[in-house]
Formats: C-alpha cells, structure tokens, sequence
C-alpha cells in the first residue's frame, strides 16, 4: 500500500499544473494497513496499525478545501478539518496535529474511536461526490496519524499559568473528567482527580480493549497530565470514601466536576439472566481488559473459558465483547442482534474487523431465555426472530417478533451488551443534584449542575454516549469553572 | 498509605489486620465493606469491615485464607502497605432500636457481625448473639462479643465449646419465645443463612443477611455480584451487602459464587506448596 502512495505522490510533486477537484477525487481512498485477520484473533494487539506518512499526505490531498466545509458542521466539537488537511497534505504533520488541538485534547484517541462515518465523513463531499461515505476523505485516520507522529516525538508538557489559589475536584477520570483536568489546570488552579477505580482512564481502559485502543496511548494522555501538576487520587469512591458536598464544605474544593459515566449495566430482564456463564459485557470487558484475566496463567483475576459465546446487542460494546471472547480462545462467537446491520450503532469499521475475525451475526433474533443445567451452568439460549416493522420515534423500523419462531442456540457463555445507565452512587449519595428519569444529571447550558459550584458532563449528563461528546462538554464545563475562578 | 499497623492469626487459617486508612476510618458504618487488592493487577477482594477507629484512623479486617490472593495477604508483615484499599462501600445496616435483636455470626462471619451488634446495642436493643464455629479453635472475637451480648449462645459442630448443635437451632428457640425478637440479622456461609432465614420465616421475624458476592468494581458498574431477590435482579455492592433474608435466592447465589470454584480450590493447594504453610493443618 505504501509504495502504492510514495508512487502517487511523486506523480502528483512532479505536476506542473495544481490539482483540479476532480484529480482529488481520483485520488483512491487510502485503505488502513491491518493485522491478518486469522492471525490477530490470537491476541490483543492492536488491529489497525495506522497509515504511512505517505498515505497520509495523500488521503489529504483528497481533501478539497470546501469553503463550506460541511465536515466541520459534522465534528461535535467543530475542528478546523480542511485546516489540519491542509497542513498535512503540505507534509506539516507538526502543524497539522496543533490545528486539531485548537479543538480536541484527545486526536490520538478520538482518531482511533469515533464513529467518523456519522460525523465529520458522513457530509463530506468526497464521499457524496463518490456516493459512498466510506469514499470520504478519511479524516480519523489522518488524525490518528499526526496525533501518533506527535506522541512518538515526545509531547511536550502544556504550559501552566501560576499559581492561583483555587483548589478543583474532578471526579471520574474518563474522557470528559481528563479534558477538564488539563482546561482547568493550564489556568492555574490545583486539580485532584478522584477516581474509583486503581487505574486511571475510565471505559478508554476498562471497556474499550487493546486491540482497539492501545492502553499506552491513555496512559500518555495521563503522564502529560501529571507532568503538569495534576493530583491523582485512585480508590476513591465519591459518595462513599467522601460525600461530593464534603469536598467542597470540608475539603475547600473551590469547584468540582462530575464526570463519573455511564457504568450501570442493563440486562434483558430474561429468565436465566442469572445463570453462570452470563456476564454483563462490563464485567466481562474489565475482567478481560483491567484486570489481565487474558493473560490466564498470572492473572489473579479469572475469566470462564468459553467454547461458544453469543454477544447480544449491536454497538461497539458487543463488538469489543466479541472480539475478546474470541481472543480468549472461543471456538464460536455469535453477535445476536434484534434489528439488521444497517441500524447497528457500532463504528462501521468495527463490525468489518469483527466480520474478517469470522465473528457469526444472527440479524433480527433476540434472546427470548438463558437454560442452564442443574449446576447453573449456560448451557444453550432460546430465541426469537424478529422481522422489521413500522418506524419507532428514533426513526428506525421497529423490529417485531415472529410469532412461535423459537429456536435453541448451543452456546455455553451469554455476554449482555445492550446499553448503561447512568451510575447511580452520586445521585443516591447526594440528594442536591437534579437527575433526569433516567437518572442523568441535569445541567445548563454551562454545564453547571442544580448545585452551586458542581459542574457535570459526559456519559453521566448524555446517557451512554461516545468519548468525543464525552470531551466537547468536558470542555465547555471547564471554561465555565474557569470564568467562575477567574 | 494502607499500612498494616498490626498482625493477629485468630485460627488455623483467619487472619486479622488493622490497617492504616484514615479516610475509610471516618466514614465508615456497621455492615459496609472494603474492597483491597494486594497488586496492582491483583484480584479485587471484598471483605467486610470487622472494626474501626476514627481516631487513630484504622480499621480492622478479619479474613480466611481461601484464594491465592488471601493466602498471600495472610503472610503479610507489619509495615507493610496493602497496594489498593477503597471503601468503604455498600449500604450502611439499618440501626435503631428495634427492640430485642438476635445477631446470628458463623465461622469468620462473626466479624462482621462485631460492629452491627454494637450498633444496635447502642441504640438500646436487647442483643442475643449466637456464634457458631466447626469446633472451639475456629471460634473468633467471642470476648468481643461478650461484652456486647445480653445473653451470649455458643455452638460447635463438634460440642468442643459451647452447645454442640447448628446456629439454627437456638435461633429456632428463641422465634418460640413470647415475645419473639423483633429483628434477626445472620452473616456466615451462604448455607448458613439460607437456613437462618428458613427457621424464622414461619415466625415471621425479619431477618437480615449480608451476601459475600464474586465482586469486580464495587461501585455497580459490573453486575457480577448481581444476586436475585423476591425475583428482581439488586447487586448486592450498591443495594446491599444486607438483604431480607427471607428474599433472597440462596441457590442460585451459591451456584454463582462457586463460578470460580475449581481454580479457587487449585490455587488453594498451589499457595499452601508456594508460600509453606502447613497444609495437614488446614481443614477448610
Ligand atoms: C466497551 C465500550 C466501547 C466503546 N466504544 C466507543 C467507541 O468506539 N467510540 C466512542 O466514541 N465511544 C465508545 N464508547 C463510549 C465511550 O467510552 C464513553 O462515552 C466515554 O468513555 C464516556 O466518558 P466519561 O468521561 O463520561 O465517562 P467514563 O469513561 O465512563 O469514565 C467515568 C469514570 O468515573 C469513575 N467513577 C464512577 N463513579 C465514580 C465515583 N463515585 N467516584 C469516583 N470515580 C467514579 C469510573 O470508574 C470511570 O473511571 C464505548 C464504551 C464502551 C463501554
Ligand atoms: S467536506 Fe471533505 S472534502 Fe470538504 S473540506 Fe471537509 S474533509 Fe475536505
Ligand atoms: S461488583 Fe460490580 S456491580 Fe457490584
């Protein structure tokens, strides 16, 4: 592939006339370099290894600086998209990665996660012109290039204004509670991260696995973090450890900032949901991801070994659970989905790797039981089938159960992956916070919460959301934190 | 931080700890639990808070040596420091004064049973506590709790000290009393309770019970100490530990609980070859 772009490029240096639009568009889409898919279903490297200087100045290239810039419009948190293409087309990766940053903290991760086909890609005109997003100007994997080209060169610690006095709690130290760390310490004022958990890095570290989203790559983000003076406290359990109004009653916190996500599982309220053998996709994940269990001979934490899994649900979390079943050395995973491919909320990209990896899809079937034995041990799940129906209120056709079409799957492993709420503890602990029906915090329009001086943004605000939203809120809350200590 | 300030062995394999958490120490409640692993990629252990001092900023931890991880803790030395200790976690247990309350502590349940009975003690409960034990070596804080009881009732399976009987069957005494107590609370194994909760259910005396769940997060992100009670799924790290007894399903919280069961009993035998502990002198 590389060969392919040096040879191209040096086409298009050797040009005399600039590029017309339509020379861009010829330009074929720089297909991302991957690890075989038989062989990296093995372990938990990371399957996409990320484009060639090459392929990236000429992915940018493709690029046609629309004076609209449509793709902007699309990206949550408004980057200069044709500006940091630009830089990188010119091979100014360096200058390339700083415009992204006038925007998001996070290129490395976001280059790596964000559902781009939705967002930025979606309205591209490359794409449309093509007529297929896939075709668009692939804006993460430029991203992810100038962001990693960065972090390799060593990221130089953000400088930190002096000293002011102010003292800022961040609880949660996923995405959202990170972002805010660094807006509100680059002013100055002292910043203690409380985190529940031993490691820092929220889903990006229990959920989302290695093979996705390499743990260094967080834990940079977090070194950067220290090195600017960032306290970081782990065990510490907000509500338990310390009430969140004694941080600011007791502890003289002048601000605090919830950011505790979305970590309360939902199961299908099934019978058999009990069982041995039918995990949470969150237990399964974090066994898997945090706490080692892969590595099964010096783990202190164990896993069940599995012979056949079905994953039920259809987002990105019923990818990563199925993609680590596999890998911890699963004969058969099955993804058991109610509606069909095209209303999967997983990243596109996602459900292509989990295809490759030789992951089965049952489209429009549900689980209807979990049966067990008289050890409660899994041993087969009923389903249903499902065929599409009218659309309900979010606009997708609603799928409807085929009467008497049961079936019996033989699996001996149920991961349930169909969504979080909203973590409850705050909430239960304290009773000043206004939540939502569903348990999300309520906030304004600065993200500021019922509660004077207490902001909030991420999974905890949005629902179950994604690590870019996660981090444009983070973002917000914090310039409101800053102007309330200025 | 988490320093252990003080070593005990209670019996052949329960092991007491007081460690050096300041901030767990002054928020914690009877009938809350700790989560501590002894690495940084160790197992998650939860184990109930047995005692505390706000004042000096301890608490204490009262364990049996089952898993790799707790065998390895059993051979922990003053000074030094636990990697990761975070509590203290679950619902505090509902105190007030209830009237007569029969405290029902088994094996290495006993120990948290210690700062519930106190607490309902000194919130002006007549308190019974029954303890019960295989024999009188495996009999711990029975001091302790002396001189909490109004009246004290010992077991052993083997008659080595006290009654030889189950904790069953004083409890059973005690719901044919008039009056009957107004509150039962047992902590010990699973079949234990599961049994407590039995003899009082045709007397109708509510009865509490703290579960011991397979636990990861501790903070109700996981649902693996999910356990079903009057038919609705609760876990037991954010609803509980305690539970009404009478509601819980016992049988499948044990067929649960024993998931990891085989590597448990693997790691059992590994450990005690490892770390050279006898192993004729361990019967559990
Ligand atoms: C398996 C999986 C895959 C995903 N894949 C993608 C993807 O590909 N792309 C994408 O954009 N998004 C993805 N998401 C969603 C994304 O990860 C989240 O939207 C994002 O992480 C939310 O960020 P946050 O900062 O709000 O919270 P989180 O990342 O959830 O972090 C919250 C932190 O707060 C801590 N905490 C909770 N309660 C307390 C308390 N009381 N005291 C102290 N600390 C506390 C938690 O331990 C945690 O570390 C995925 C999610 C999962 C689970
Ligand atoms: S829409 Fe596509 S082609 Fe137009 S500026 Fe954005 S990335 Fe470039
Ligand atoms: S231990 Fe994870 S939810 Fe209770």
């Amino acid at each position: 592939m590389n060969d392919e772009a040096k040879k191209q490029l040096a086409n298009i240096d050797s040009r005399e006339e600039p590029l017309k639009p339509k020379d861009r568009i010829a330009i074929p889409t720089q297909e991302m370099p991957t690890q075989d898919p038989i062989e990296r279903g093995k372990d938990f490297t990371e399957v996409a290894t990320g484009y060639t200087a090459e392929q990236a100045q000429l992915e940018s290239i493709r690029c046609l600086q629309c004076k609209t810039a449509p793709c902007i419009a699309g990206c949550p948190v408004g980057i200069n998209i044709p500006g940091f293409l630009k830089a990188a087309s010119e091979g100014n990766f360096e200058k390339s990665v700083q415009i992204i940053k006038e925007s998001s903290l996070l290129p490395a991760i976001c280059g790596r996660v964000c559902p781009q086909e939705t967002q930025c890609q979606e309205p591209c005109t490359v794409g449309k012109a093509l007529k297929d997003v896939e075709q668009a100007v692939s804006i993460g994997r430029v991203e992810r290039y100038v962001a990693d080209l960065e972090r390799d060169n060593g990221i130089v610690t953000p400088a930190v204004k002096s000293k002011t006095g102010k003292k800022v709690a961040v609880i949660g130290s996923g995405p959202a509670g990170l972002v805010v760390a660094a807006d509100v310490r680059r002013e100055g004022h002292d910043v203690t991260i409380l985190e529940a958990f031993h490691k820092p890095g929220g889903v990006m570290v229990y959920g989302i696995p290695e093979f996705r989203l390499p743990k260094a790559i967080v834990q940079t983000e977090i070194d950067t973090l220290i090195a600017m003076g960032v306290e970081l406290k782990t065990d510490f359990v907000v509500g338990r450890t310390r009430k969140l109004k004694d941080l600011i009653e007791k502890d003289g916190y002048d601000a605090v900032f919830v950011a505790t996500g979305a970590g309360l599982p939902r199961f299908m309220n099934i019978e058999g949901e009990n069982l041995v053998g039918v995990f949470s996709a969150n237990e399964y994940l974090t066994r898997a991801n945090l706490m080692k269990a892969y590595d099964r001979e010096n783990a202190d934490t164990p896993i069940i070994q599995s012979r056949k899994v079905a994953v039920l649900g259809g987002g990105n979390v019923a990818m990563d659970s199925a993609r680590t079943a596999l890998r911890l050395g699963a004969e058969e995973v099955h993804i058991v989905y109610r509606r069909t491919e095209k209303e999967m909320p997983a990243r596109v990209e996602e459900v292509h790797h989990a295809q490759e990896e030789g992951i089965v899809f049952h489209l429009l079937e549900n689980a209807k039981s979990i049966l067990g034995d008289d050890q409660g041990l899994v041993t087969g799940m009923e389903c249903l089938r499902y065929e599409l129906g009218a659309p309900d209120e979010s606009g997708r056709r609603r799928p409807v159960v085929i009467e008497g079409s049961e079936f019996i799957m033989d699996v001996d492993t149920v991961i349930v992956a169909i969504g979080n709420d909203s973590n409850p503890l705050i909430k239960q602990t304290t009773p000043e916070i206004e939540c939502n029906k569903w348990g999300n915090i309520i906030v304004d329009d600065t993200g500021k919460t019922s509660m004077d001086c207490v902001y909030a943004g991420g999974d905890i605000v949005l629902g179950a959301a994604t690590v870019i939203l996660a981090m444009g809120e983070g973002r917000r809350a914090a310039a409101s934190i800053n102007a309330l200590l200025a | 931080m988490n320093r252990i300030i003080e070593t005990t062995q209670l019996s052949d394999d329960v092991f007491k700890l007081i460690v050096d958490a300041p901030l767990i120490a002054e928020e914690r409640k009877p009938g809350q639990f700790i989560i501590l692993q002894i690495h940084d990629d160790g197992e998650r252990i939860p184990l109930t808070i047995a005692d505390g001092n706000s004042k000096k900023g301890t608490i204490t931890l009262i364990f049996q040596a089952v898993g790799r991880s707790t065998h390895m803790l059993a051979n922990f030395k003053v000074g030094d420091e636990i990697a990761h200790l975070l509590g203290p976690l679950g619902t505090p247990t509902h105190i007030e004064k209830f009237g007569h309350v029969v405290c029902v502590g088994g094996g290495i349940g006993v120990a948290p049973m210690h700062p519930i009975a106190q607490g309902m003690k000194v919130a002006g409960n007549k308190v019974t506590i029954i303890m019960g034990a295989r024999n009188k070596e495996l009999m711990v804080l029975e001091d302790e709790m002396r001189t909490i009881a109004d009246d004290l009732i010992i077991c052993t399976d083997d008659g080595s000290h006290g009654r030889k009987c189950l904790v069953t069957e004083p409890l059973k005494e005690l719901c044919e009393n008039d009056p009957k107590p107004d509150l039962a609370v047992a902590i010990g194994p699973p079949i234990m309770m599961k049994f407590c909760a039995e003899t009082t259910r045709p007397y109708e005396v509510h009865t509490l019970v703290s579960l011991n769940t397979i636990m990861i997060d501790g903070t109700g992100m996981c649902g693996g100490c999910r356990v079903s009670v009057g038919g609705k799924t609760k876990f037991v790290c954010v609803d509980g530990p305690e539970f009404d007894g009478h509601k819980v399903d016992f049988d499948n919280m044990m067929l649960r609980l024993g998931a990891y069961k085989k590597r448990e009993a693997d790691d059992h035998h590994k450990c005690h070859i490892e770390l050279g502990i006898d192993w004729t002198a361990d019967k559990g």
